[in-house]
């Protein structure tokens, strides 16, 4: 059993929705309230055995969990290491991990007797999975996405139409993941009595960086079980990518207490960390700050304006990450790392060809990750990487980038 | 604490109309025309003068107060710039009040005591940070508070009268009544539940509740203010200046467009009560 004593890492957070000095409650007092009975209602669902149970139901039923966790045995010879196993997370109903978060809310969403969701979303991925649920449940969905993240994940934009959302491209900006959550704020704000503020990652305002781990956290917990039917112990070392997170804190919860097990988060490099504003790697290359009702590391200027970032993968292409990871990246108990544009192309290419498992973009940067890691370690160690999302989204990007479409 | 703001309401109230409270964006469209415009306000009918700290990320904020906001940060404004425009405008003026409105990120990153410091010494008299509620106090309002300067807090549609008093508690100088469940700019829609809301706060206060978000034109700010102690126009003083830009520069018309507003919805305050 892990620990959950007074020095667990896994107690955050406090009552003021702290992870030491990040998260806290940064939100406009119009939505002050609806935040505080947000978090009474997600409490009295958490005490609610009805609501897990209905949760269980959706998710083998659903969404298809446990979703395995595969042996990469191509991939493991030609790294020359530690025996590599995926999570095959891309394989949930809806293609990613997302679908662990939307199933959960959307429940929540009802309990509360809210009426219309709205959802922010960079790849689209969390557009889609928000978009199923409310076909599923039979509510209105409105989802905010940059103008630029529309062009680059169109087959996700289509299936948000085709699931009977209204998608509205946001234009301020660099039209990608931040602005989109701008935007799906001040429609929140306009619409706060009806409208149920569906949050893709773990980050925001308390309760939502909390709320989404937990909800995410069954990623990490099946892991670990199914590495001891497997090898008859923990994994050494567990890998994810991190944008905002929420695939990452739902891997890594339940090995915090566990300091056998490394654990490192893949941020986005971009074009290389040293190209000014060329990159999305808020915790290698930014520094604390307030953005979007978190206290969290931001890439930001030095007179605290918020930068764009760039990333080739829209699901990273954010300047902030979720509180808990910057906790975990100030207590050293998680290495981020950036990995580039060029890296995780890579790592896309190779996953595809050795594995004939096509990555999303942001899951080949935690591939990539992993090749750096893997090969350092013993033959008889284990590596596993939360393979988030499948890369069917990103085909036609990625085509381009190698001169496949002429 | 004495601040500049309680005698501004006294000598408004004695004149028995509301005060009219005007936002301008720092920096917009440069810091030239943005200087000139502020040393303009107080003649054209200004009472209390919000000046806006421009953000990368104005969640609470319209396409109007947006739009002026990136104009600023384009024309290179930074919060030392914004505490020197209050500086030279003081050497002008000791009386009309200053507030500094904007979200928390790029005062947190000045540094809390610094920018206290400093903003003190320019001659501000209150803060309005949209993304600071009471559960968030001991980031910036107790010290504002200690370093004697106003914390002045929002109230909203959604704060009912259970959540009033902690949004009151720190509160000094005013209380600024959002009148929509919104962003800047949108249309108000019941114009009697403003009303109402406001005496409902007075109920619980004797701080000036001044009415904020929608207000446009005269007429907007002679009925609003006839229930408040004083209205706030941002989003039509931005669009102004929007409207008298010719390729996103200032022109000879700018400052004048701003003025003339303003002086219209002077004149809409001064008839607000003689009307109720």
């Amino acid at each position: 059993m892990t620990a959950t004593g007074a020095n667990s890492l896994r107690n955050g957070p406090d009552e003021q929705g702290r992870f030491g000095l990040y998260g806290g409650r940064f939100v406009a007092e119009t939505l002050m309230p609806l935040i505080l009975d947000l978090e009474k209602a997600y409490r009295a669902a958490q005490a609610d055995p009805e609501f897990q149970a209905q949760i269980k139901h959706l998710a083998t039923h659903y969404v298809g969990r446990p979703s395995p966790l595969y042996f990469a045995e191509r991939l493991t010879e030609h790294l020359g290491g530690a025996k590599v196993y995926f999570k095959r997370e891309e394989l949930n109903h809806t293609g990613s991990h997302k679908i662990n978060n939307t199933l959960g809310q959307i429940l929540l969403a009802k309990r509360m007797g809210k009426t219309r969701i709205s959802a922010e979303t960079g790849a689209g991925q969390h557009g889609v999975a928000t978009a199923t649920v409310c076909a599923k449940f039979d509510l209105p969905c409105v989802v905010f996405m940059g103008a630029t993240d529309v062009e680059r994940q169109y087959p996700n934009v289509l299936r948000m139409k085709m699931l009977g959302a209204e998608v509205r491209p946001v234009t301020a900006g660099a039209g990608t993941l931040k602005d989109a959550m701008n935007e799906a704020l001040r429609d929140w704000v306009t619409n706060v009595e009806t409208t149920y503020y569906l949050i893709g990652t773990a980050a925001g305002p308390h309760p939502y960086p909390e709320m989404v781990r937990n909800f995410q956290s069954v990623i990490g917990e099946e892991i670990k079980a199914q590495m001891r039917d497997e090898t008859g112990k923990l994994p050494d070392a567990v890998v994810a990518c991190v944008g905002g997170g929420s695939n990452a804190i739902g891997t890594f919860h339940a090995f915090l207490d566990d300091s056998s097990v490394k654990l490192y988060g893949a941020e986005a490099g971009g074009h290389g960390i040293e190209v000014d504003n060329g990159h999305a790697a808020s915790m290698t290359g930014g520094r604390p700050g307030v953005l979007h009702g978190n206290r969290t590391y931001l890439l930001q200027d030095a007179d605290g304006q918020i930068l764009e970032g760039h990333s080739i993968s829209a699901g990273l292409d954010y300047p902030g990450v979720g509180p808990e990871h910057s906790y975990l990246h100030d207590t050293r108990r998680v290495t981020y790392a950036p990995i580039t544009d060029k890296e995780a192309l890579e790592a896309f290419q190779l996953c595809t060809k050795l594995e004939g498992i096509i990555p999303a973009l942001e899951s080949a940067h935690g591939l990539a990750q992993l090749m750096k890691v893997a090969p350092t370690m013993q033959k008889d160690e284990t590596i596993v990487l939360c393979l988030s999302g499948r890369g069917d989204k990103d085909v036609e990007s990625v085509g381009r980038y190698l001169g496949m479409n002429s | 604490m004495t601040t500049r703001i309680p005698a501004r309401f006294q000598k408004c109230a004695a004149e028995g109309r509301p005060a009219l409270v005007t936002y301008t964006m720092a920096g917009d469209p440069d810091l030239a025309t943005a200087q000139a415009i502020l040393e303009a306000l107080p003649a054209s009918g200004a009472d209390i003068i919000e000046l806006g700290m421009p953000f990368s990320d104005p969640m609470a904020d319209g396409p109007g107060v947006q739009a002026a906001g990136q104009r600023a940060l384009a024309a290179g404004q930074t919060m030392r710039k914004t505490l020197a425009m209050v500086e030279a405008f003081r050497r002008k003026d000791q009386d009309t009040p200053i507030v500094l409105m904007g979200y928390y990120n790029p005062i947190y990153i000045f540094g809390i005591d610094a920018f206290l410091a400093a903003a003190k010494a320019a001659g501000v008299d209150g803060l309005i940070v949209v993304d600071l509620p009471p559960e968030e106090d001991d980031e910036l309002c107790l010290p504002a508070l200690k370093a004697g300067i106003n914390f002045i807090r929002l109230a909203t549609p959604t704060t009912d009268d259970a959540r009033l008093p902690a949004v009151l508690a720190n509160t000094s100088g005013f209380v600024y009544y959002v009148s929509m469940t919104g962003i800047t700019g949108a249309s108000i829609k019941n114009h009697d539940a403003v009303g109402a809301a406001v005496t409902r706060i007075k109920g619980h206060t004797d701080l000036p509740v001044v009415v904020g978000f929608g207000i446009k034109t005269a007429d907007d700010a002679a009925r609003m203010g006839r229930d408040s102690d004083g209205i706030a126009v941002g989003t039509a003083i931005c669009n102004a200046v929007l409207g008298s830009l010719e390729n996103g520069k200032a022109t000879a018309g700018t400052v004048a467009a701003v003025t003339t507003l303003v002086a219209g919805l002077s004149s809409g305050v001064k008839r607000a009560k003689a009307a109720a």
